[in-house]
């Protein structure tokens, strides 16, 4: 509607300063591109003194913003000489009301205070006994569980292996078989130089068996149904699921916690094995395409080249590595208030501090089995 | 009188699922139109309907003359949204904000206000709907139930909008609080000359506010009109919804209220 009439605002200047308004003032009028500029350039230009007269009785229509204007610009108060039609005094005069309504400062932190630089500290302690809580808690329920392994929650394990391992299968797929391409083109160039083209195999075998599988399973996995569990847990959270699993009767640890870290410490080694083979698919074709390797003379090679405890330390990381991030992502789904910006953020924190407790664990396991494995 | 929001031969199916059929609805300028009907008639649809969130099967919704659905102008679309206002069941406060910049945010976004209007105007809105300065800077999840349904008809008034949807505006009040949000709607509508489209299960509410009803059953609006032309219709529907213990409680309540005044 670009032909409607703007707010106007004339300033007449006779023996007293008269100043009369017309047109439409309200929002919609005056949210209109350079109307508000222009009109706050008249009103500075009306003197400050009381013997301005106020001609308000042109205008078509007035709504709380167009008066809230007006009355800025006569500091909070009723100008002495004011006209106005009878029709706009109602709004006037609710501003009158309200006009010592004022916004209470917002508390305003201290710089440096004790408060900020322990909130940070008292966070972490918070969220360490949060944990030892709930892997306390893991372990009564898996008592329970070994109790009477007919009443556990079955169908949410196979449930969740469904949808954290199955459906895992291409990604990690895709992702083990690239890296295994790269990895390979990488080695083989520097193996050239020394003439050690055969001894491709120990590097990969080695590299992804003990390594790399684990690894890039679990990366995937934490930020795939890490992040996934913990928005589950969060949004169950705000529309109050969680409550009422507990007033039914159905504790979060037994029938939410463990069924997804029993699942995840299924499907990870799972996923492990999975993941060994597509990257060693990927690191053989390469082989033979760069220094024409017989795949047939890779896998005959690779038993010899890489001992059987490599595999076993590569599944018993999958196990610890999928229960990590399982509980890592039910510790902060749990945490999650109910509003949106702390479901972003519970996600966000839970994702990058699965994968970050799984390299730690992964360097773990590095010291603890550093003789374990190799000729 | 032109109609504020003209529905025209409206149909809504959710798959196999024939909600509206051929439904046909006018709002007339400065009224309360209240929207009542059974669980599943498709209340809330239609009010989304007539806000654009959700387009019908079929038919035309015109809001202040305009083809909602038709009109590809995105422009000429968001002007129309700013002449509306809408409070949501549950408030839909951003709860990331606080109250006080809930309610400045649509002023805020035509981003030519100046910041000391729109504080002043914000507060001058808290005020209106009866919220004190010190709950401006709590956020959403602080609030009680009815101060969430205060702010939120806060916001939909920022922009000083001609016409304000309601969608359970009472539900979850206890009747102390509904009835003193009642009449803030009330004195609201008589200052601001606002037309209000409501949807409402509370028969005190309905009939504290409405100047007409539409009863929506059989997929249609079967009945429109003054509440006790519609109350007198003879359908199965309304002889239940009336007719109950509830109904005629809260109908002679009414007619008792309307005599005295």
């Amino acid at each position: 509607m670009p032909d409607q009439p703007l707010p106007q605002l004339t300033i007449r200047r006779t023996d007293r300063c008269q100043v009369a308004a017309s047109g439409p003032w309200q929002v919609q009028a005056l949210a209109r591109q350079g109307v508000i500029g222009a009109l706050r350039t008249t009103l500075a230009a009306v003197p400050a003194d009381t013997a301005v007269e106020w001609d308000l009785s042109g205008i078509d229509a007035l709504d709380h913003i167009g008066a809230q204007m007006f009355w800025n610009a006569w500091g909070k108060t009723r100008p002495q000489a004011l006209t106005l039609a009878p029709q706009h005094r109602a709004v006037f005069e609710r501003l009158e009301q309200a006009s010592a309504l004022a916004l209470p400062a917002p508390p305003r932190p201290a710089r440096f205070s004790m408060d900020r630089l322990g909130r940070p500290l008292l966070a972490l302690t918070d969220h360490l006994l949060g944990f030892v809580g709930l892997i306390g808690q893991l372990v009564l329920d898996l008592g329970r569980f070994a109790a009477r392994p007919a009443r556990g929650p079955w169908k949410e394990i196979s449930a969740n292996v469904y949808r954290t391992g199955y459906q895992a299968l291409g990604i990690t797929a895709l992702v083990g078989f690239l890296i295994g391409i790269v990895l390979s083109y990488l080695s083989a160039q520097q193996l050239h130089t020394f003439g050690g083209d055969i001894y491709i195999v120990n590097i990969l075998g080695m590299a992804i068996i003990r390594e790399l599988g684990p690894l890039l399973a679990a990366i995937l996995v934490a930020g795939r149904s890490g992040s996934a569990v913990t928005a589950q847990l969060g949004v169950m959270r705000v529309t109050e699921e969680l409550d009422a699993m507990l007033v039914i009767g159905l504790p979060h640890g037994f029938r939410l916690i463990l069924p997804k870290v029993i699942a995840l410490a299924v499907a990870m080694p799972l996923l492990v094995i999975w993941t060994d083979a597509m990257a060693l698919a990927g690191g053989m074709a390469a082989a033979e395409f760069e220094l024409g390797l017989a795949p047939s003379y890779f896998l005959r090679k690779l038993p010899e080249a890489v001992p059987i405890a490599n595999y076993w330390i590569g599944l018993g990381k999958g196990v610890v590595f999928g229960a990590l991030i399982a509980l890592v992502a039910c510790h902060f789904g749990l945490r999650i208030k109910p509003d949106t910006e702390s479901l972003g953020q519970g996600t966000t924190l839970s994702v990058v501090t699965a994968i970050t407790i799984v390299i730690l664990a992964d360097a773990v396991f590095a010291i603890v089995f550093s003789g374990v494995g190799y000729y | 009188m032109t109609p504020v929001i003209e529905i025209r031969d409206l149909w809504t199916q959710f798959g196999e699922v024939v909600v509206h059929r051929g439904l046909n609805l006018e709002v007339v300028p400065g009224e309360i139109l209240s929207l009542v009907g059974g669980s599943g008639s498709g209340k809330t649809v239609l009010l989304r309907q007539a806000l654009g969130l959700q387009r019908p099967a079929r038919g035309s919704v015109r809001v202040f003359g305009e083809d909602i659905n038709g009109s590809r102008d995105a422009r000429r679309l968001q002007e129309l949204r700013r002449r509306q206002g809408m409070l949501f069941q549950h408030g839909a406060l951003f709860s990331a904000l606080t109250v006080f910049d809930n309610v400045a945010l649509p002023m805020r976004e035509l981003r030519t206000l100046p910041e000391e209007l729109i504080r002043d105007a914000t507060l001058l809105k808290l005020d209106m709907v009866g919220l004190q300065p010190e709950d401006a800077l709590k956020m959403p999840a602080d609030l009680s139930g009815g101060m969430i349904k205060r702010a939120a008809l806060a916001r939909a008034l920022a922009l000083e909008p001609e016409l304000l949807f309601l969608d359970e505006p009472t539900a979850g009040l206890d009747p102390s609080r509904s009835d003193s949000f009642v009449e803030l709607i009330r004195s609201l509508h008589r200052s601001l000359q606002l037309t209000v489209v409501m949807v409402t299960h509370d028969l005190d509410t309905l009939f504290a506010l409405s100047t007409r009803i539409a009863v929506l059953a059989d997929k249609q609006v079967i009945a429109c009109g003054a509440p006790e032309e519609v109350v007198a219709v003879r359908h199965p529907f309304i002889e239940q919804f009336f007719g109950g213990e509830r109904g005629r409680l809260a109908l002679g309540g009414w007619r008792s209220r309307r005599e005295r005044q």
